[in-house]
């Protein structure tokens, strides 16, 4: 065990945990933020995206000995849920069961950083790595074209 | 958790104790109220007391009303529509209404399952009650205070009124109303004056889905809580022998291995270790029960779809003499393999065995049988046992099955610690209760241009779905009808899976339609049109009959109409399946085009009957999450067995559909004033041969295996 010192969400935090410990479980465990989601523990499903220093990573791959940035989770991507992504999402009432939709809006917030006008294509190309079993991507890419726009 | 302040410490212990079980989660949705989003900043203010009406709702003094949902939430969006129901006949506003999950109490609520797309069928009738009685009851609470007769007061909106000009809110009237006897047989609401059913209400979730507050079992912490990560046996048929923690037991955050049954529990401070120490144990299985694999699995299967011999589900007229006399006979086979469910969130469960009491919280479809398992398994009464559910990451059937929530009660016990227990995505995939790999041979006798006999043969692993159904289409279609099964028995563990008994068989049957039709030389809606005007007659005398052909025939219509069928321009090919499946009637109609001479499903609409649609812009989310994972399961789900062995445990080697793949999805309702049925399976089944039917127009390849990408080169 060592001691890290991260900065999440605007805050800097020590925790202490093996070098080789996911980030994933150093937000969810050690930093109690559950809002990032373990799905695969192999970047397949994008349930963990996070951004670390605005780009989107997958959380269950990234050692917390690699982490050097700012880590932002979907608790820290706005105050009170006013980020266009999470205001697009609650328009379109995107979720059925909700699980994967944290990491969907993080890639989606980290996606619109660097393209502020996509098109439909790029948004499914953008998307394209994070999987929701229920099947809501038409909502999810009708929200990410909203939010473009907010 | 911004809302805690308007809270009082007196009111949260109310809540909570109502909730059953000291439950901290979800604190916030509290205080958050059914508001859409964009008022979602405005809170509602709390009450200072609080009256229990009856089981589903209480009204604070102020005039709130937290209303109760039952039932388990797996994306279904019943945590929404339930209270909907309860709400419209109480006649109150959305805005003053707060929405709670409640804990398993089989004393006060009648059902509390996901499962099979019932929550609202059979949730209806009492729901309505609930909401009816409670109206009633405050509105002989006013009568009672104005003294006058209850006829003459009105209640909308949360507002009593009188004839003088009096007016109370639903609060002023709750204590009193609370005391009031329970009148019966309180009338609902006429169809024409529903303001809330038939609205679209957003999630009562949504605010705290989209900030990441922790809704889901996976969240759950507790004091002093283990993160707990089981070994279990690699292949099925394979129990434990011995192991070795050593190296295990030496991982930093581990604090115990614990051997059950024939499986090993790492329980550790958090979850890294626990997974990583799993790792770490070296364990000897022996072969217990002969380890299976698919291609002996498909052999057998094959074997057994001439089950001419096996008794019927269903037998009408005379089949063999229709064949005799058939002047051609179509008969195909149609194969599926297993499937996992692949819930995003991996299956866990949190359990607290105190000697005082135990405490269970999680994600479970079925929480009563949980309960009742757990009772046997750590030798409790119970009554002693607390369960609560928590939002689901889906559960697609598989968390009808407690195997977790059991392995949680057991480890807890056995540690005597509060226990989080978690899957692995590949202990997720390996230890499933699979769909069972099913094969369908299915047959036709065609005579003078009609269709004069049919014969379906089901064979599946452990269990045979059609017994269950045989009352669907065809039956009551064509005058010479048998339907029998066969099985094969399994060691692998086989259950429900999304639209059990028709996920695939909507598939091969509809496909095997479609290959009739053309050999008729008809057009595909034409036949099933005449079929179903066959059925009509049929139904009327056989009470058997399941579905409703004039239903059938509206959802067909509906999806016609809207999809252009017969009118598309050169270039998109269409392919029909109609389905009836857990009382909702369905038609699909899948326009596929050539792309780079790859077949690529570019659209689907999707006309559905599902009685009176309770929140419009939440079903059709629920309706396209259907089409879409049928699609998906049908395109890409690929999974087999090798000597026990699981073919894939992760997301790298099985391929769920993705964003990209994903087509438009047209959704309509047929206009009904029929009692409700679900929607959260009834859209799957018929997606396989829609988009079968029209990949075949395309192509000019029939699909008679899933998934259809490993068949056929030919798709995009």
């Amino acid at each position: 065990m060592a001691q890290y010192t991260l900065k999440v969400n605007g805050k800097s935090q020590s925790v202490d945990v093996d070098s080789d410990t996911p980030l994933l479980w150093v937000l969810r465990d050690s930093l109690d933020l559950v809002g990032t989601k373990f799905g695969c523990g192999i970047a397949q499903c994008g349930a963990c995206t996070v951004h670390v220093d605005g780009v989107a990573m997958r959380s269950c791959s990234v050692p917390v000995s690699k982490v050097s940035g700012t880590v932002t989770t979907i608790e820290g991507l706005s105050e009170n849920g006013t980020h266009p992504v999470q205001k697009a999402w609650k328009k379109h009432d995107v979720p059925q069961c909700g699980y994967c939709q944290a990491g969907q809006m993080m890639t989606a917030a980290a996606f619109l950083k660097e393209n502020k006008n996509p098109s439909e294509k790029e948004i499914c190309s953008a998307m394209n790595g994070n999987i929701c079993r229920c099947g809501t991507y038409p909502r999810i890419n009708q929200a990410v074209k909203t939010a473009s726009k907010l | 958790m911004e809302n805690k302040k308007t809270l009082d410490r007196r009111t949260f212990f109310k809540i909570s104790g109502a909730a059953g079980g000291g439950m901290i989660l979800g604190f916030s949705w509290l205080a958050q109220g059914c508001k859409q989003p964009e008022e979602i900043a405005k809170v509602l203010e709390m009450p200072s007391e609080w009256y229990d009406i009856n089981a589903y709702l209480k009204i604070g003094n102020n005039g709130v009303v937290t209303i109760f949902s039952q039932n388990p939430e797996i994306g279904q969006n019943v945590k929404t529509s339930m209270p909907m129901i309860v709400a419209e006949e109480l006649d109150v506003d959305w805005e003053n209404v707060i929405v709670e999950q409640a804990g398993l109490n089989t004393d006060k609520f009648p059902r509390q399952v996901a499962g099979g797309s019932q929550s609202i069928r059979q949730g209806w009738k009492a729901l309505r009650d609930a909401g009816a009685t409670a109206r009633q009851m405050l509105i002989n609470a006013a009568a009672k205070q104005w003294e006058i007769e209850a006829s003459e007061v009105t209640a909308i909106n949360g507002i009593l009124k009188g004839p003088a000009g009096q007016e109370l809110s639903y609060g002023d009237v709750a204590s009193a109303a609370a005391t009031m006897e329970i009148p019966e047989n309180v009338p609902h609401k006429k169809i024409t004056d529903f303001k809330i059913i038939g609205s679209d209400k957003k999630n009562v979730d949504i605010q705290d889905i989209v900030t990441g507050k922790p809704l889901f079992g996976i969240d759950t912490k507790r004091e002093g809580m283990q993160y707990a990560v089981v070994l279990r046996p690699p292949a099925f048929g394979q129990k434990l022998v011995s192991f070795d923690d050593v190296e295990a037991r030496k991982v930093s955050g581990v604090n115990d291995v614990i051997k059950f049954g024939d499986k090993i529990a790492v329980l550790a401070d958090a979850t890294w270790p626990a997974m990583k120490a799993k790792k770490m144990i070296k364990a000897e299985w022996a072969t217990d029960t002969p380890l299976e694999s698919t291609s002996d699995h498909d052999k057998n299967l094959i074997a057994k779809l001439d089950t001419d011999k096996t008794e019927p589900f269903r037998n009408d007229g005379d089949v063999d003499k229709a064949f005799s006399e058939a002047d051609e006979i179509i008969s195909k086979v149609y194969e599926s393999p297993f499937l996992p469910h692949n819930c995003m969130e991996p299956m866990n469960f949190f359990a607290d065995v105190r000697e005082d009491k135990v405490e269970m919280h999680g994600p479970i479809q079925t929480p009563a049988w949980g309960r009742s398992r757990a009772a046997k398994i750590i030798n409790r009464e119970e009554k002693d046992i607390d369960v609560t559910m928590s939002r689901m990451g889906g559960g697609f059937g598989r968390r009808l099955y407690g195997d977790f929530s059991d392995e949680a009660a057991e480890i807890s016990s056995i540690a005597k610690k509060p226990v989080q227990l978690i899957f692995t995505r590949e202990d997720d995939m390996a230890a499933g209760t699979y769909r069972q790999a099913i094969k369908y041979k299915i047959e036709a006798s065609l005579k003078d241009n009609k269709i004069t006999g049919y014969k379906l043969s089901e064979a599946a692993v452990n269990s045979n779905m059609y017994g269950l159904i045989p009352n669907f289409f065809p039956a009551g279609a064509i005058p010479n009808l048998r339907v029998a099964g066969n099985k094969q028995e399994s060691n692998i563990t086989t259950g429900a899976w999304r639209a059990p008994y028709t996920n695939f068989l909507a598939f091969a049957e509809q496909s095997f339609f479609d290959e009739v039709a053309e050999k008729l030389g008809k057009d595909e809606v034409e036949l099933r049109m005449e079929l179903l005007e066959v059925a009509k007659a049929v139904a009327e005398t056989d009470e058997k009959i399941e579905y409703s052909p004039t239903r059938m025939q509206e959802c067909i219509k509906l999806a016609t109409e809207k999809s252009g069928w017969g009118k598309k321009s050169q270039g998109t090919y269409q392919g029909i399946s109609a389905y009836y499946s857990h009382n909702t009637h369905v038609a699909e109609i899948a326009d596929v085009v050539m792309e780079n001479g790859k077949a690529v499903v570019k659209k689907v609409t999707c006309a559905v009957d599902c009685g009176i649609v309770i929140n419009p812009d939440a079903a059709s989310n629920m309706v396209a999450g259907g089409v879409i994972d049928g699609i998906g399961h049908a395109m890409y789900g690929d999974f087999s067995f090798e000597n026990g062995i699981p073919s894939a445990t992760n997301f790298d080697k099985y391929r769920l559909i993705r964003n990209i793949e994903t087509p438009e999805v047209d959704v309509y309702f047929v206009p009904s004033t029929e009692d409700p049925t679900g929607l959260g399976e009834p859209t799957l089944p018929p997606a396989g041969g829609a988009i079968a039917n029209a990949i075949y127009k395309a192509t000019g390849k029939r699909m008679y295996k899933q998934p259809f990408v490993k068949e056929m080169n030919v798709l995009g």
